[in-house]
């Protein structure tokens, strides 16, 4: 066996009696993409930051460089070559990206006096290294987000970095911006670095990834290549369930449908978009970031009031001018940021779920009743199954995929015909992604009609009927997800628009 | 030359400076009283004390927190040196005064120093408490009363002159005060340990992300705690300049200049959440309360006025760097 370039065995740590790490072993070879996964909480960060010397662990070695370790200060582990790459990038917005760059490599000679010129050719050498072509004197605050992770990538390669840890690294990314970074990451590679990447999902990081270790509650469950993978065995080691992972047949119970549209336009997001949605049916729009299905979505919901074309529920023609009117119609919208567009963070979990429909509670002089809105924020609970001791705790004391079943109660108050969710399992866990998918079939067998807006593909593909694919404001394939692979998928929302409309 | 000037016009100084001429002109076409050596010097004059102070705020604000204990500070820590000078008698030169204020300065902001790296508490809450504690020791502790006649070395460099400068038309003459050499050494002071040494640039990283900076290998405690002790300074520093200007120690002229100060270097384009902003804009926003306080009488403003146009200033400032934000926010979230 090659010498590792990193060795963690038996890590043990506990924060305040809570077992966050239960005896954890990982290698790392040199030049080795491995692959770090388990659920939220499963105890990644705290492993990242044993790991990047943050926190010391209360048992276990570290073996870096022929050295044994009990613990790190975060001075060793750079100096050893470990550089992590945080979710938030930890950049500073309101610097250059010069000094972004450079700053680490001065501090990191523990000088005194900054000197600009060697900053800038500092600066410079470091997106050299991966051929990234920026403007040094730009703020970082005003940059993309695949922009801030190449300064994050470029800064991290300055210290002669062996081992190279991202957390979440393509959350946030477009499919090209993806393709990009894992070319950086082969690259690096050939130069013998080492990547960990940290994941909750299989799907991003499969094809690049040599090796997996899976975690779940603090201790390791498997190390393995990823031909012994796949989503059902990657599912089962990360939360210890088996799920079903049969696709989505509609019960259909009507044939009128619900929802229709036809040649729906909004100037500037999207153009001339047709639909029928039928009461039963899962239907998938999917598309990239600024394909216009997020406008499509907040068109239907009346927040973005569409410019042309025509919107007709249960036969009806309806204008949506508003969020007001199109509640009054029976839409829900469950919004794509769960924590900053759809919850009130500091307010209780039953405030949060009846504050949609809180006319209801009120009596006919206007006075609210208390006890009917927390009868039923305990009703929908309970339906949901939040995890909560008490429905009067705030929101931000829950999970995330708790949290997104909140969203999603809160939406279902309002007893809707017609329910969207745009990217309704982003950045939520394994677990919790397939408890809300149940959730949205167990609803769809009662008779709602449900549009999913996702460029999760196999999130679309499993769990929809019919899936639509946007690209550039347009709608430019309808599928039947039972006969169409993901790859395929993948090309219709990428490919450019001149390529589908034939000869442009 | 085009590429400065285009940068120039983004930053926010730019439009201040503006503001200023535009204010200097009409005040000039008013009174005829504006560009006149004894007034320029009046102003220099008068831009000392809040200018030494507004450096102080700049570099707390910068780092990301507002200190609002700087005035009761200043005022603990010249009160004490003058006490004990007076009561021994000091009759040797204006170096002990000095060391002694910069020695208080240094403990006081230690003290405040040790509150902020300790405890995740914002700093203005932590010096809204720290500015009660100093003014109790103040008039609990030291009793304090005012005390009229200094030590005469403080006396005689609070009356020390660069120069004098006279009207010719009125004859009426301005002098420059030595202590204005206090605010320029200040300022350079500030200006390299803010551009051009890791402990400056952690301040504007850690105004922009504590967390980042914490893992970036900066060590924010250290850097906050000695932060203060600095800010500690050069408060006791603006005090005594104050006191001996004044000729006269008087525990309660201070307190109350916090507000404005710092609404002077927010109106200088130092964003309020910390990270960005530049000492020339907080000497801007500095001159330009200056020239409002000094130069409404001039112009036949009532003096009650004064503290109306101190406010609507402080609005209007605020307000635009708050709009910009939002823009800013919104201009990042088009794309969602």
């Amino acid at each position: 066996m090659v010498d590792n370039v990193i060795a963690v065995r038996d890590i043990r740590k506990a924060f305040a009696g809570v077992q966050a790490l239960d005896g954890i072993t990982l290698e790392i070879a040199p030049g080795e993409i491995h692959c770090l996964a388990g659920e939220n909480g499963s105890g990644k960060s705290t492993l990242i930051k044993v790991i990047s010397g943050v926190h010391a662990p209360d048992s276990g070695t570290i073996e870096m460089n022929g050295k044994q370790f009990s613990g790190l200060t975060p001075i060793e582990a750079i100096s050893n070559g470990v550089q992590v790459i945080y979710q938030d990038f930890s950049v500073f917005p309101n610097l250059t990206v010069m000094e972004n760059l450079a700053i680490n490599a001065e501090l990191a000679a523990h000088r005194t006096f900054v000197n600009w010129r060697r900053m800038r050719a500092t600066a410079k050498e470091a997106i050299a290294k991966i051929d990234f072509d920026i403007d040094l004197d730009a703020k970082v605050g005003t940059l993309s987000v695949a922009q801030k992770q190449l300064v994050a990538i470029s800064r991290a390669l300055m210290s002669d970095a062996r081992l190279i840890i991202m957390d979440e690294p393509t959350t946030a990314l477009t499919k090209r911006e993806v393709d990009a970074l894992f070319k950086i990451i082969l690259d690096l590679k050939a130069r013998g670095i080492a990547t960990l990447f940290v994941s909750h999902k299989l799907e991003e990081v499969f094809e690049i990834s040599e090796r997996f270790t899976i975690i779940r509650n603090g201790a390791s469950v498997i190390t393995c290549l990823p031909e012994e993978l796949d989503h059902k065995k990657f599912s089962y080691y990360m939360t210890g369930r088996e799920f079903d992972d049969s696709r989505f047949t509609p019960e259909l119970q009507a044939d009128a449908p619900v929802l229709e549209v036809s040649g729906l336009g909004v100037d500037g997001a999207f153009e001339d978009v047709t639909l029928s949605l039928r009461p039963g049916e899962i239907l998938g729009i999917t598309g990239l970031l600024g394909s216009g299905r997020t406008e499509l979505a907040l068109s239907l919901f009346g927040a973005l009031p569409a410019d042309r074309g025509e919107i007709r529920l249960e036969g009806q023609p309806v204008t949506l001018d508003g969020i007001r009117s199109a509640i009054a119609h029976g839409i829900g919208y469950v919004p794509e940021d769960r924590l900053t567009e759809g919850l009130f963070l500091e307010r209780s979990i039953g405030s949060n779920i009846t504050i949609s429909e809180i006319d209801s509670f009120a009596s006919k002089l206007g006075v609210f009743d208390k006890a009917a809105a927390k009868a039923a924020a305990e009703a929908w609970v309970k339906d949901l199954r939040i995890a909560t001791p008490d429905p009067e705790n705030a929101v931000n004391t829950l999970s995330g995929g708790n949290q997104q079943r909140i969203v999603l109660a809160k939406w279902l108050a309002t007893n809707p015909k017609v329910l969207i969710l745009n990217g309704p399992t982003v950045g939520v866990d394994i677990g919790s992604k397939h408890d809300i998918h149940r959730i949205l079939r167990e609803l769809a067998a009662e008779g709602l009609a449900v549009i999913i807006i996702s460029d999760d593909i196999p999130e679309v593909i499993q769990n929809c009927n019919r899936v639509m694919v946007m690209n550039a404001g347009r709608i430019v394939a309808e599928v039947d997800p039972a006969v169409t692979g993901d790859a395929e998928l993948a090309e219709l929302m990428s490919k450019d628009i001149v390529d589908l409309n034939g000869k442009g | 030359m085009a590429a400065l000037v285009r940068k120039l016009v983004k930053t926010n100084e730019f439009y201040l400076f503006l503001v200023i001429v535009v204010l200097a002109v009409v005040i000039q076409l008013r009174s005829g009283q504006f560009f006149t050596p004894n007034n320029l010097v009046d102003l220099a004059n008068a831009m000392v004390v809040p200018g030494i102070f507004a450096v102080g705020a700049f570099m707390v604000l910068v780092s990301g927190g507002i200190d609002v204990s700087f005035p009761a500070l200043a005022s603990l820590s010249v009160y004490a040196t003058t006490r004990i000078l007076v009561d021994n008698g000091w009759e040797g030169g204006v170096w002990l005064p000095f060391v002694l204020v910069i020695a208080l300065g240094a403990i006081l902001g230690a003290f405040n120093g040790l509150f902020t790296s300790r405890f995740a508490v914002p700093v203005l809450i932590i010096t809204l408490g720290t500015a009660s504690v100093f003014s109790g020791i103040m008039q609990g502790v030291l009793s304090s009363v005012q005390i009229p006649n200094l030590p005469p070395a403080m006396t005689e460099f609070g009356r020390a002159t660069l120069f004098v400068a006279t009207n010719p038309d009125s004859g009426l003459t301005s002098s420059m005060p030595m202590s204005f050499l206090i605010l320029v050494v200040v300022l350079v002071f500030a200006f390299v340990l803010l551009r051009y040494t890791t402990f400056g640039r952690g301040l504007y990283a850690m105004g922009g992300d504590e967390s980042a900076a914490e893992r970036a290998g900066f060590k924010v405690r250290h850097i906050k705690f000695w932060l203060f002790v600095i800010v500690g300074i050069i408060a006791s520093l603006a005090g005594l300049v104050r006191t001996s200007m004044m000729d006269s120690m008087h525990p309660t002229n201070l307190p109350g200049i916090e507000l404005m100060v710092i609404a002077a270097v927010v109106l200088g384009g130092t964003a309020i959440t910390g990270g960005s902003g530049t000492l020339t804009g907080a000497m801007l926003g500095t001159l330009l309360i200056v020239i409002v306080q000094n130069s409404m009488i001039l112009v036949g403003i009532p003096t009650f006025w004064q503290g109306f146009s101190l406010g609507v200033l402080i609005i209007v400032g605020t307000g635009i760097s708050a709009i910009q934000l939002t823009r800013a926010r919104k201009r990042a979230r088009v794309l969602i």
